[in-house]
């Protein structure tokens, strides 16, 4: 397990008056301090880990976030912000002298501008809650990560959040045009806002993606884009991994941007058709699915081109969509992978490295050994046109012993992943899940200038404390000394 | 200015920022010197260039990125792109003409000044394909951040925090950017609207088709306006695309398309601000505003004698007018009013100096922003004075 420093034993024994100042700031109903009450809150994602934190609050207003940021700033109260709590990386992992900062009453839809393209939503708007406010119209918002049923916009912003589409539609990031953003200190800042590129540091492009660290997010402007015509998919099936990656190779080498190029290994494909039947091949070593986009006659010469790539592959399956329902048919199993794994073993972790591509076959020959090694079970599947890999590693949540290996796995991989020149998280983020393994991508003194940045916005360190950054080291003696 | 250093490798950069931290001289940092003359001399008496810090260290086309040192010329890396059919995303301008300079502008100062063109607007900024950058900072340490994948969220984002803070965080001495395959072909729709506005709202509907508009700029006249629109793409889509985006665009006016090598030196122009047709004496504002607020800004710019030109579907403004404090105020107003961003982007020095050539942060962010710089830049060596007065 991963340790998490020692609780402040001074906050610890005044809870009761926190509680009763976080109860002057928020609404009535609006503090969670009861043990039952407080129980859904004491882990996100990464479910491994489990902590009751000290309060919960939930404002409904920027300005109650500032109040409670500036109570707790003036106090010494540790903070840690939360969306949905769906961080697969423990973004939103409570201490036990931390108050939670929930954003999910911020779900407000302020403006939507069909003409400059724009919305202005509360940090608690559900990701499909905004493509859905403007779906009506033919509008969408691209990034589209897999919890999006669930995540929260504003928590998209914190770990820049990504998606199977981003190799055309980009990132989180790429997507913002400006945040209300609180500082610990309780200052309310606007970042950017309604225009591109204004002159000046780019606060929004630090803050994307800072896990929490710099401050909270409570108000997001993104841009709305116009959805395609349509789009359709199809499916490539080879006999070995080596092939499946020069065929990828080829296709992107071809010109061709497709809108999504998902790849599964062995594993991945039969625990996906033994849950979704969406008759895929069950002899193929590794599968494509391949998504453009466009009119009905873009769909079918595009296809056609990357159908005759892929011929050359010596494909064992092609099948190419000929209605949405196919398409929908085939990108149903992958779209329940994680589902299909849960279905096969009690428990799974689930990995994000990103590698160069080319590195694909060297990686999974190097990830079988270790899931031979560890005597685990691995399914991967890997968003092939940008790098990003995702394995899931199967354990028993009630073995120690086998959690304890799932971990030493995934750390193995990671690295691994930095070895051939990848990094450790393409996008779920660090959080507390890969904290420790941060220097093995950085050297120390890289580490100590991310964290003299962070100190510039939060120099007491109350925000989201023991994620990314590994506890010791240089400028963190605010952690380090417990 | 004493001749610049001119280091032909990192740690000649390394070198020369401990000599000036130990000597405690501030030094001016460039890359060719392609931009002289964007925001305020720096306060300096040597200058730290990049520009002998050059080639191309890594390029993989099946993974979609390159990396160069920072010196590098845009226009090499443009060619070694072309070799294998690929290109740069932002179409980064390289605006000898607006400066006057004849340097080829090197891929780092498009990075630190996070200069993009036309093709911003549907594709993202300079900066968004930023995946990964080597810098030394103000203690001379090499600092890498991001990598050479195409994503990744380790740790904070110092490639988007470096990239447009004009060298004033750090000196970039290599990038690594995300690139694409180049279109199979352009082609571009010209509408004669009756005014700017038109003008502006075909641009808005062009941009909300399902078509994939690509570039979108608009060019008042006499006692008309011209709302261009790019598509690009492989020949067979882009010729169905054009078919469907003249029948949404019909209402606004009188049609005409430029094909491929025409569109091409089209949106070469529009990148290079040249149908702003400015004189040498004139200054250059670049507002940043939503598309609908543009023609407010048009309006203020026409009513000090200034001359409008639109681009990224009306999100960028480019303004030409007489260079003087009145016309730098009635235009940030007029910014300020449409909750836009200005910046003053070529005046002579004496403007420049006189007045600030971006708004300044609010109170509780600049405490903020200056925390960061000594973080980054505890010396305060890197180019003193040259985005705003000390």
């Amino acid at each position: 397990m991963i340790p998490l420093p020692a609780p402040k034993p001074d906050i610890l024994a005044r809870r009761a008056e926190i509680v009763a100042a976080l109860q002057a700031l928020v609404p009535a109903d609006g503090v969670i301090a009861e043990g039952i009450r407080l129980k859904p809150y004491e882990t996100d994602g990464l479910a491994a880990y489990r902590q009751m934190p000290l309060a919960v609050v939930l404002p409904s207003s920027t300005e109650q976030v500032a109040a409670v940021l500036r109570y707790c700033h003036e106090k010494g109260i540790r903070v840690v912000p939360r969306g949905a709590g769906t961080s697969l990386s423990g973004g939103a992992l409570p201490l036990a002298d931390a108050v939670v900062v929930g954003l999910m009453r911020l779900n407000s839809i302020h403006e939507i501008n069909y003409a400059d393209r724009y919305a202005v939503v509360g940090a608690g708007v559900t990701n499909i809650g905004i493509t859905k406010a403007v779906e009506n119209e033919g509008f969408f918002y691209a990034p589209d990560p897999s919890s999006q049923l669930a995540c929260m916009i504003g928590g998209n912003v914190m770990m820049n959040s990504g998606g199977a589409h981003c190799l055309k539609y980009g990132v989180t990031a790429n997507n913002l045009l400006g945040v209300k953003f609180v500082t610990i200190e309780g200052e309310v800042l606007e970042i950017g806002g309604t225009y591109l590129d204004a002159a000046g540091y780019d606060w929004l492009g630090l803050i994307t993606g800072s896990e929490g660290q710099l401050g909270i997010v409570t108000e997001v402007t993104v841009r709305i884009l116009r959805s395609a015509e349509g789009a359709r998919a199809m499916l490539a099936a080879f006999n070995s991994i080596e092939v499946a990656g020069a065929a990828v190779d080829a296709i992107i080498g071809s010109g061709i941007i497709p809108v999504a190029l998902e790849f599964m290994d062995k594993p991945c494909i039969h625990a996906c058709e033994a849950f979704a039947h969406a008759g895929y091949p069950l002899d193929a070593e590794a599968m494509l699915i391949i998504e453009v986009e466009g009119s009905i006659a873009e769909q079918d010469a595009l296809l056609a081109r990357i159908k005759d790539i892929c011929a050359r592959f010596e494909p064992i399956s092609l099948k190419v969509a000929e209605t949405a329902e196919q398409s929908m048919a085939i990108w149903k199993g992958r779209k329940g992978a994680f589902g299909a794994v849960g279905r096969i073993s009690p428990d799974y972790l689930c990995m994000d490295g990103t590698i160069p591509t080319s590195e694909l076959p060297h990686v999974l020959k190097r990830i079988g050994e270790m899931s031979d090694q560890y005597g685990l079970k691995v399914a991967n599947v890997f968003h092939a046109g940008d790098g990003n890999l995702h394995p899931l590693i199967m354990f028993d949540a009630n073995d120690p012993d086998s959690f304890r290996r799932a971990e030493a796995f995934g750390a193995d991989i990671l690295k691994l992943c930095v070895e051939v020149g990848g990094c450790l998280t393409g996008e779920h983020g660090v959080g507390v899940e890969k904290r420790d393994l941060m220097t093995v991508q950085f050297a120390e003194h890289e580490l100590t200038q991310q964290r003299a940045i962070k100190s510039a916005f939060d120099p007491a360190w109350l925000l989201n404390p023991a994620k990314v950054f590994p506890l010791q080291g240089a400028l963190a003696p605010a952690i380090a000394a417990e | 200015m004493s001749t610049p250093i001119t280091p032909t490798d990192e740690a000649g950069i390394i070198a020369a920022v401990q000599a000036a931290r130990i000597a405690r001289e501030p030094l001016a940092i460039e890359g060719q010197g392609s931009k002289r003359g964007l925001l305020r001399p720096a306060r300096a008496a040597r200058s730290l260039s990049t520009r002998a810090l050059t080639g191309v260290t890594l390029y993989r086309p099946a993974e979609l990125i390159i990396s160069a040192r920072a010196g590098t010329p845009l226009i090499e890396i443009e060619a070694t792109l072309a070799e294998k059919g690929q290109q740069l995303i932002a179409e980064a301008p390289y605006l000898n003409g607006v400066f006057g300079t004849s340097a080829p502008p090197s891929i780092g100062g498009v990075v630190a000044a996070n200069l993009s063109g036309p093709r911003r607007i549907a594709w993202g900024a300079t900066r968004d394909h930023v995946m990964g950058l080597r810098f030394i900072n103000g203690a001379g340490e090499a600092i890498r951040s991001g990598g050479r994948v195409l994503k990744n969220v380790t740790g904070l984002d110092l490639c988007k925090l470096l990239s447009g803070s004009y060298g004033t965080l750090g000196v970039i001495t290599e990038v690594t950017l995300k690139v694409l395959p180049a279109p199979e072909t352009s082609a571009t729709l010209l509408i004669e609207t009756p005014d700017l506005a038109s003008a502006v709202a075909a641009l808005s509907a062009g941009l909300g088709s399902p078509f994939g508009v690509s570039a979108a700029a608009a060019l008042p006249a006499q006692d008309h306006a011209v709302a261009a629109l790019r598509l690009e793409d492989f020949a067979a889509s882009v010729a169905y695309r054009m078919e469907k985006l003249r029948s949404v665009l019909d209402d606004f006016g009188t049609q005409r398309v430029l094909e491929n090598g025409e569109s091409r030196s089209f949106w070469r122009n529009v990148r290079e601000v040249e149908p702003l047709n400015t004189s040498a004496d004139e200054a250059i504002w670049r507002v940043s505003v939503r598309p609908s607020a543009g023609p407010r800004i048009a309006t203020a710019a026409s009513a000090i004698g200034g001359r409008v030109l639109l681009d990224w579907g009306g999100w960028l403004v480019w303004i030409a007018a007489e260079p003087s404090i009145a016309n730098y105020a009635a235009i940030s107003a007029a910014a300020a009013a449409a909750g836009g961003a200005t910046m003053l982007f070529r005046a002579p020095e004496l403007l420049r100096l006189a007045v600030p050539i971006f708004p300044a942060e609010s109170a509780p962010l600049a405490k903020i922003s200056a925390r960061v710089k000594e973080a980054l830049d505890p010396g305060g060596l890197f180019n003193p004075g040259h985005l705003r007065a000390a």
